[in-house]
């Protein structure tokens, strides 16, 4: 069962995912992973939803995805960021901060 | 670039499904793989490394499952399942399917039949430009009725009239080609210059008839269908400025029409010629420029509706006699009929296409009750299936998705196949169409048909499919898994109950339909028609050439191939005659009587002029006084006429007509015409049209030599053999005489009802069909009942219901609904042949016994439907059945 305060915020995960890309290309399990250390474990990644993300920015164009061998000689399926993604991270980058700042300009005038 | 990859990533996992699932189910392996090693370097056995992993990831198909849903494909795929499962479903029920499918099949292959072929008549344009504004134009005969106009009449509105474009007259043609095989007759129109104008279609070849070529005398020029100058002419592109011979007088041909002219006004016409009446001495009244047999169209100004046009007409024709001399029967003191040509050609067959559209609306509507209906017994027999599915987690859209889809594919099916019972049904409403019925060249199978057919058949699939899925989704689903025991007696019944009802409702509303059109068929048949049409061949017989412009020259031409006809073996008897009953010719004249006070009446009379021996051949009786005979054929001062029943009973009150005096033809110069003898009625019009008066002359002895005759034979064997071997005998008096529509007086007789005949076909396939589908849904809702009450009624039979009164009460379920929608039916039935009045004959439209013969078949037919789930109900064992629990 879920619990409301590891799971991703609504509508962050893409953004998440893509983050996570930008540095390195990753397998799905390592994406996850990384998320959930980066937010020292706040975030935790329904595997469900992260799968169908990532079919969802491949078919957007933001990500490619191919087979290759990991560390441990195994077969995994590695996404990396496209151009188009690297765009789309930005964008949803400088939303993100946008909408932060205005949730804390709003949260400190109430306070 | 994206929607690219939408659209081949999705293709690809719809045409590679299962490479795209095991690529899925790789990678959900390899994710849980990755976890597990992960949770192992952290320390963990490897087995509480794994259910670890497994705790984090949840259910792996419902992860995959997940993963998959979210592509636009998935609803493809869905949909796929959907119809997979739905035919194998369809498979499983082979006898709920066909009957769906055939059902839909006819409901809708007959509607789209009947609206291909009623579409062109009633609903699409005539095919000409602006054809709204193209207008008939009728007078009004000094009886009533409309009748067609006079030249002068024409000539007259056609000067002064400002609503109009353009107006024009026509009349039939039949000229004759001589060629060196056989004459060969042909169909034409004279008509006005303006014809062409007025239906706004300009030849394809040549140019349009010249007003000023349009007078008395003028030079004789002739326009040509595509159709006969390819035939006769091989396509000959000099032909205009040719000069072809017609009737034996030189035409010029001015011009060729293009080839999809379509001319509804004459539409086996093949040729045209100029009218070339006298416009002067209008004031003389007894030329043919005064006689009201003009066909008349006019093309209306834009802006100009028809009602200003007639009102227009109307105030013309007020001008004082001096300005506009005219004769009584020209009088226009009626006014004139100013209707859209459209109206005017579909005027006949018009509420008969109306009464066939309705009936066959009601044939559809029956189709979707029972195709619900057998949905909706489906849809009971799979509430456990349905149950079941929505305990495996099937949502409720999911389930009325699924259902949507199976009644689809159903209706989709149904249409296709509907489809063929169309083009086959439009071919046989061609075949069967009674010859008024104008455009039959247009009606086809066309696009606008199949859109229509493929709208009805989604629109049936969507609503019948939403019934049963709503009903299904609806239910207590747990109460559905519980029916294994078939405890509870589910409440769709009812609704089913009321479909049933009205299926019957709606058939007996068909059924009393072609009921009366059967009676009134039936009635018209025992119609005398006033002569033997037993062994009567008949034929028209014209002559052709200026040699015989000469009356007598005419007249011994007839008379010798009578003498040749009566020499054929097998002929017993012949005559000829200037007009032949129910062939559709209307010969009249007024007939002036000699009254004591000096005052002359004139009255309409048919005018036939016979050979002696006329009624003889026909079989027509004489009622008093004499027959015309051998010495009837030369002149005499005091023509002998003879009258018919209808006549002396209604001019002479009693009075003995015999030796009384009469004038026709409107010659007062000349004497009087003497009756010598009354003979029995004849339908000329039709059976159903009562008989008007008529007055026979001997042809011989008439003002002119009548042309063109009709020649009656009555034979000792098959009237229909002896036809070559009669017109050999005529050709051997003349080889270059036409002779057209030789046909037997059964055939008349046939002809005379087509229209009628083709309705109560329609009718009656309509009816029967609605009688099967009513039979099925009582049967279906009886039977379904049946086996939902397996219990009850075994627990009836356990507490000491014998077999026979489970049959009572089984049977008095169905008859209770057969009566309920009698019931209802009937009221429907008396408001529909209101509808059918103008159709019916002889009968009431609440004629008893059609209604009552009706309600015994409807009851007997439900009784023998009812009796199979009857006689199942009474054969349920209570111990089998009570041991099921």
């Amino acid at each position: 069962m879920p619990e409301p305060s590891t799971d991703v915020i609504q509508g962050t995960l893409d953004m998440l995912i893509l983050k996570t890309l930008s540095l390195e290309p990753m397998h799905g399990f390592g994406i996850a992973r990384r998320i959930e250390q980066i937010s020292r474990g706040v975030f935790k990644v329904n595997p469900g939803s992260l799968l169908t993300a990532f079919q969802r920015l491949e078919r957007a164009g933001w990500l490619n995805s191919e087979w290759r061998q990991t560390n441990n000689a195994r077969r995994a399926k590695f996404y990396s960021l496209t151009r188009a993604g690297h765009k789309q991270l930005e964008l949803e980058t400088d939303d993100w901060t946008r909408r932060v700042s205005a949730v804390a300009r709003l949260l400190r005038t109430e306070g | 670039m994206s929607f690219f990859r939408q659209l081949t990533r999705g293709l690809r996992v719809l045409t590679h499904r299962r490479a795209a699932d095991r690529e899925l189910s790789d990678e959900v392996q390899d994710y849980l793989e990755q976890s597990i090693a992960a949770h192992v370097a952290n320390g963990l056995t490897p087995d509480e490394a794994r259910r670890a992993a497994r705790m984090e990831l949840g259910n792996a198909t419902a992860v995959r499952e997940q993963v998959r849903e979210a592509g636009w494909e998935n609803v493809f795929a869905t949909f796929f399942a959907d119809l997979r499962y739905g035919l194998r479903h369809m498979l499983r029920t082979p006898g709920f399917t066909i009957v769906t499918i055939l059902t839909l099949a006819l409901g809708i292959g007959a509607t789209t039949a009947i609206f291909s072929a009623v579409n062109p008549i009633l609903f699409a344009s005539l095919p000409y430009p602006h054809a709204g504004r193209i207008m008939g134009i009728w007078d009004f005969a000094p009886y009533g009725s409309r009748s067609h106009v006079a030249f002068h009449t024409y000539r007259e509105l056609a000067a002064r009239s400002h609503s109009f474009n353009a107006v024009a007259v026509t009349k039939p043609w039949q000229p004759t080609l001589v060629s060196a095989a056989e004459p060969e007759r042909f169909d034409g129109q004279f008509v006005s210059a303006s014809y062409f104008r007025v239906l706004g279609v300009t030849p394809f070849m040549g140019r349009d008839f010249d007003p000023s070529d349009d007078r008395l005398k003028g030079p004789n020029v002739v326009m040509l269908s595509n159709t006969l100058w390819k035939r006769r002419f091989g396509g000959d592109p000099t032909i205009v400025g040719r000069q072809i011979t017609l009737d034996d007088n030189l035409y010029t041909v001015v011009g060729v029409m293009p080839a999809g002219f379509e001319n509804v006004l004459a539409p086996t016409a093949e040729l045209w010629t100029l009218l070339q009446y006298d416009s002067a001495n209008i004031a003389s009244f007894q030329t043919r420029e005064w006689g009201n047999h003009l066909r008349m169209v006019g093309r209306l100004e834009p802006g100009v509706n028809s009602d200003q046009a007639k009102k227009e007409l109307e105030a013309i024709v007020l001008a004082p006699m001096q300005e506009f001399p005219r004769p009584p029967w020209a009088s226009h003191r009626q006014g004139f009929v100013v209707n859209s040509l459209q109206d005017d050609v579909t005027r006949g067959v018009k509420p008969a296409l109306l009464a066939v559209l309705g009936a066959v609306t009601l044939v559809l509507l029956i189709a979707c009750v029972n195709v619900t209906n057998l949905l909706l017994a489906r849809g009971a027999q799979r509430s456990a299936e349905f149950g079941m599915r929505a305990a495996l987690g099937a949502g409720r859209l999911r389930l009325i998705r699924q259902l949507l889809t199976e009644s689809l594919l159903l209706a989709v099916i149904g249409g296709v196949a509907g489809m063929g019972v169309a083009v086959l049904g439009v071919r046989a409403l061609v075949a069967l169409s009674p010859p008024e019925l104008p455009r039959i060249g247009a009606i086809s199978v066309n696009g606008t048909v199949f859109g229509f057919g493929l709208a009805i058949t989604t629109l049936i699939g969507l609503a019948v499919g939403l019934i049963p899925a709503l009903h299904s989704s609806k239910e207590d689903l747990h109460a559905g898994l519980q029916q294994g025991s078939r405890r509870t007696v589910a409440g769709h019944q009812s609704t089913r109950k009321i479909l049933v009802v009205t299926e019957v409702a709606l058939a007996l509303v068909l059924l009393v339909s072609a009921g009366l059109l059967l009676r009134s068929l039936e009635r018209l048949f025992a119609v005398v028609p006033g002569f033997d049409a037993a062994n009567l061949l008949t034929m028209q017989v014209q002559t052709y050439g200026h040699r015989y412009d000469d009356d007598a020259t005419c007249n011994r031409f007839f008379a010798q191939s009578l003498e040749a006809v009566r020499a054929v073996p097998g002929v017993s008897d012949a005559a000829f005659t200037s007009q032949l009953p129910l062939s559709g010719d209307a010969d009249v004249y007024g007939a002036e009587l000699e009254t004591a006070n000096n005052v002359h009446e004139t009255h309409d009379v048919f005018r036939y002029g016979v050979s002696p021996g006329y009624f003889e051949t026909m079989g027509i009786p004489l009622r008093s006084g004499r027959l015309f005979d051998a010495h009837d054929v030369t002149a005499v001062p005091m023509r002998p006429v003879l009258i018919n029943e209808s006549f002396a009973k209604s001019k002479f009150q009693g009075r003995d007509p015999i030796g009384q005096r009469l004038r026709i033809g409107g010659q007062v110069s000349r004497p009087w015409d003497i009756i010598v003898g009354v003979v029995g009625d004849v339908k000329q019009t039709s059976l159903a049209v009562s008989q008007s008066d008529a007055v026979y002359v001997s042809t011989a002895q008439w003002l002119w030599a009548d042309g063109t005759q009709w020649l009656v034979v009555r034979t000792r064997g098959d009237p229909t053999s002896l036809a070559p071997a009669i017109r050999q005998a005529i050709w051997s008096v003349d080889k270059d005489q036409p002779v057209v529509h030789a046909g037997t007086m059964k055939e008349l007789l046939a002809a005379s009802a087509a229209e009628r005949r083709f309705a109560l076909i329609l009718f009656e396939a309509f009816a029967l069909t609605a009688l099967l589908l009513a039979a099925a849904g009582i049967y279906g809702v009886l039977s379904g009942s049946v086996t939902e009450r397996t219990r009850e009624i075994g627990v009836r039979s356990a507490l000491g219901a014998t077999p026979a009164n489970i049959l009572v009460m089984v049977l008095r379920q169905g008859i209770t609904l057969t009566a309920v929608g009698v019931a209802i039916g009937l009221a429907g039935a008396v408001a529909a042949s209101q509808a059918l009045a103008a159709m019916l004959f002889g009968i009431s439209r609440l004629d008893p016994v059609t209604y009552l013969g009706v309600i015994a078949m409807l009851l007997g037919v439900s009784a023998m439907s009812c009796w199979v789930p009857a006689w199942r109900a009474a054969r349920v064992d209570p111990a089998t059945t009570l041991r099921a629990e």
